[in-house]
C-alpha cells in the first residue's frame, strides 16, 4: 500500500528506479530528468500562493501526487486545505504559482482539467428537490456523456454505493449519508481519473464513515483512480492515505507516509508527529479559511 | 451546448411542479390585488371616467405575477449556491453562459406559467379579453418579462452573499417596478416626475404591452413597448451573465 517510502524532495534527487516501464522509455528517449516527473505525476503543485487582499490563505505550496496514489492534505480548519482544493478544481485562480492537473493548467485549459476529475465539495452539493436519478442524469449530460453510457453507469454507479432501490426518491429524503454516498457516485460518473474528496467524511457517524473510506479504497484499487482528500481526522489520513501532507498556516510543513512523519519526529503515532510539527494539536473549533476571511471583511467595513 | 441549457430548464419546471405550496403561496398576492383592488376601486374608477376597473388591472396583475415569480426564481441562485448544487455546475465542463442561459429559460418558463395561472383567475374575477386569441399574442410578451426580470434576478443574486440583503432588493427594487409600471393607475395625466420615472421603468411597457393585446388600449404603442422591452431582456441578459460569470464560490 505505501508505494513512496521516500519524500518528495529526496526521492527526486536519486536516479530513477529503472524497472519503470515509462521511466526506461525515458532513459531510451534521453529526456531530461524533469519531464519525467511530467509522466508520472498527475496532479502537481509549484509554489501556489493564493491571497485574499492582504490576506495569504495559501503560501507558496508545492507538491505532486502520483498516479493512483490516495492523497491526504492533512490539517485543522483554516489551513488553507478548501482553498487549495478549490484551486487545484479550477473554482479559485492561484495569486501565483502554476497548477497541473492530468497535464492541463486549470487557468488556460479550464474544461480539459475540469473532465479529468469528480469532486464531492465539503458542503452537500446535491439538488434536494430531484431525485437520486435526476441528480446523476444531470451532471451526465453537464458531461457530455452519451444517452444510453450514461444511463447504463448510473445505474451501474448507484448499484455500487447501495442506492439502487433509493433512485427514485427525493434526495431531501436521505440521510446525510446516502447524499455522500451519492455524491461519490456523481464525482466518478464521467470516469475521471482523480476524485477530490474535501472533508468528506464531516458530519458522518463512525460506522458510516468508515463505510465510506471502504469505498473510496475499493474504487481506489478497482479503478486505480487518483485520490486527493483533505481532513483534518488524523486517524482516517493514516488509515486510508498513501502520502499525507501536512498543511498549517498555508504552508505544507511536512510531506510523507505516516511512517516517514513519525520517523522524521522521532514519535509513536500520528497524533504526535503531527504535534511536533506544528507545535500545536488540530484545532476543531478554529474557523475555515472563507469564515475567516469573511469576518476580516466585516470587521474592516466597521 | 443546447444538452445543457435543456437540463437545467428541465430542473427549474421540475422544482416548480413539485412545490405546489410554493406555487399557491406566490398566487395570494395577485389574488388580493384583483379582487381587493378590482372591487375595491372598480365604482370610484368608473365614476371617474375610466371604464371597467377589473379589465384595466388584470394586465397589470398578470405582470406582478411575472414580475415576482421571475425576480424570484433569478434570485433562487442565492439558495443554490448556500445548499451547494451551484458548485456543481460551475465545476462542470461547460460554459458559465450556457448554465446562465438553461437557468433564466427555465426561470422564465415557470413565471410564464405563473402568469398564465394568473390570467385565469382574471377570468374568474371577470375579465373579458377582446378576443381568445389575444392570449396567443400575449404569451410572447409574457415571456419576454419573465426573461428580463429572470436575468434582471440573476443578475441581483450574483453580488449578494447572502438572503439578508432580500428584504432591500424587494423594497427598493421589486416593489417599486411594479407600483411605478402604471399597472394599477393610467399613464395619462401623471405629474412630470412621476411620468418621466414610469418610463424608465422596463415593467412599464410591459404592462402596456399586455394592454394592447388583451383590451386593445396601449398608450405607448405596441412598436415602441415591444422595442424598449427587447432592449430591457438584452441588457439584463448581458449584464446578468457577466455578473454570473465573476461568481465565486
Amino acid at each position: 500500500m505505501k508505494k513512496n517510502a521516500l519524500p518528495l524532495s529526496e526521492r527526486k534527487q536519486l536516479v530513477p528506479p529503472i524497472s519503470n516501464p515509462f521511466h526506461q522509455l525515458y532513459y531510451f528517449l534521453n529526456l531530461p530528468s524533469a519531464t519525467l516527473a511530467l509522466v508520472t505525476a498527475i496532479i502537481r503543485a509549484t509554489e501556489v500562493t493564493k491571497k485574499f487582499r492582504d490576506f495569504t490563505a495559501v503560501d507558496h505550496i508545492s507538491f505532486e501526487v502520483e498516479h493512483g496514489q490516495i492523497f491526504a492534505f492533512l490539517g485543522p480548519n483554516g489551513a488553507g486545505k478548501t482553498t487549495t482544493i478549490k484551486m487545484l478544481t479550477t473554482l479559485l485562480h492561484p495569486t501565483s504559482g502554476t497548477i497541473e492537473i492530468d497535464g492541463h493548467d486549470p487557468v488556460a485549459h479550464q474544461s480539459e482539467a475540469r473532465k479529468s476529475f469528480g469532486i464531492v465539495f465539503q458542503d452537500p452539493s446535491v439538488d434536494d428537490e430531484l431525485t437520486a436519478w435526476e441528480n446523476m442524469e444531470i451532471h451526465g449530460v453537464l458531461y457530455g456523456l452519451e444517452k444510453k453510457l450514461r444511463r447504463d453507469r448510473i445505474e451501474q454507479l448507484l448499484s455500487i454505493v447501495e442506492l439502487s432501490d433509493r433512485k427514485n426518491d427525493l434526495m431531501r429524503e436521505f440521510s446525510g449519508g446516502m447524499k455522500r454516498r451519492l455524491e461519490i457516485a456523481r464525482g466518478l460518473l464521467h470516469h475521471p481519473k482523480i476524485l477530490f474528496l474535501d472533508e468528506p467524511t464531516i458530519g458522518l457517524d463512525p460506522q458510516t464513515r468508515n463505510h465510506m473510506w471502504e469505498y473510496v479504497m475499493a474504487l481506489n484499487k478497482s479503478e486505480g483512480i487518483t485520490v486527493f482528500l483533505t481532513t483534518h481526522y488524523m486517524e482516517e489520513a493514516d488509515r486510508v492515505a498513501d502520502t499525507i501532507a501536512v498543511i498549517d498556516h498555508g504552508k505544507i510543513v511536512a510531506h510523507g507516509t505516516s511512517a516517514e512523519l513519525q520517523q522524521r519526529t522521532q514519535t509513536k503515532s500520528l497524533e504526535e508527529a503531527f504535534l511536533s510539527l506544528t507545535g500545536h494539536q488540530i484545532r476543531d473549533e478554529q474557523l475555515g479559511t472563507a469564515d475567516q476571511f469573511r469576518m476580516r471583511m466585516r470587521n474592516m467595513r466597521r | 451546448m443546447l444538452s445543457t441549457i435543456y437540463i437545467l430548464w428541465l430542473r427549474q419546471l421540475k422544482r416548480f411542479v413539485r412545490s405546489r405550496a410554493r406555487v399557491i403561496g406566490s398566487l395570494g398576492q395577485p389574488i388580493l390585488f384583483l379582487f381587493a383592488l378590482g372591487f375595491g376601486l372598480g365604482p370610484m374608477f368608473q365614476k371617474s371616467g375610466g371604464g371597467n376597473y377589473i379589465q384595466f388591472l388584470a394586465p397589470g396583475v398578470i405582470c406582478m405575477a411575472i414580475l415576482f415569480t421571475s425576480v424570484f426564481t433569478g434570485i433562487e441562485i442565492i439558495w443554490d449556491r448556500q445548499f451547494g448544487f451551484l458548485k456543481e455546475t460551475l465545476v462542470a465542463p461547460v460554459s458559465r453562459m450556457n448554465i446562465m442561459l438553461g437557468r433564466t429559460l427555465g426561470g422564465a418558463t415557470v413565471a410564464t406559467i405563473q402568469g398564465l395561472i394568473v390570467f385565469l383567475i382574471a377570468l374568474i374575477a371577470g375579465f373579458r379579453p377582446e378576443s381568445v386569441f389575444s392570449v396567443a399574442l400575449a404569451l410572447p410578451i409574457m415571456f419576454l418579462i419573465a426573461l428580463l426580470f429572470t436575468a434582471f434576478g440573476t443578475g441581483i443574486a450574483s453580488v449578494m452573499d447572502d438572503f439578508h440583503g432580500f428584504q432591500l432588493v424587494m423594497n427598493f427594487l421589486v416593489m417599486p417596478l411594479f407600483f411605478l409600471s402604471g399597472a394599477l393607475f393610467p399613464l395619462d395625466g401623471l405629474p412630470p416626475l412621476v411620468a418621466i420615472i414610469t418610463r424608465i421603468d422596463p415593467l412599464t411597457y410591459g404592462v402596456d404591452a399586455m394592454r394592447g393585446v388583451f383590451i386593445g388600449a396601449s398608450h405607448l404603442g405596441m412598436l415602441t413597448d415591444l422595442s424598449v422591452l427587447s432592449l430591457w431582456t438584452l441588457l439584463c441578459l448581458f449584464i446578468g451573465s457577466y455578473l454570473f460569470s465573476r461568481i465565486e464560490v
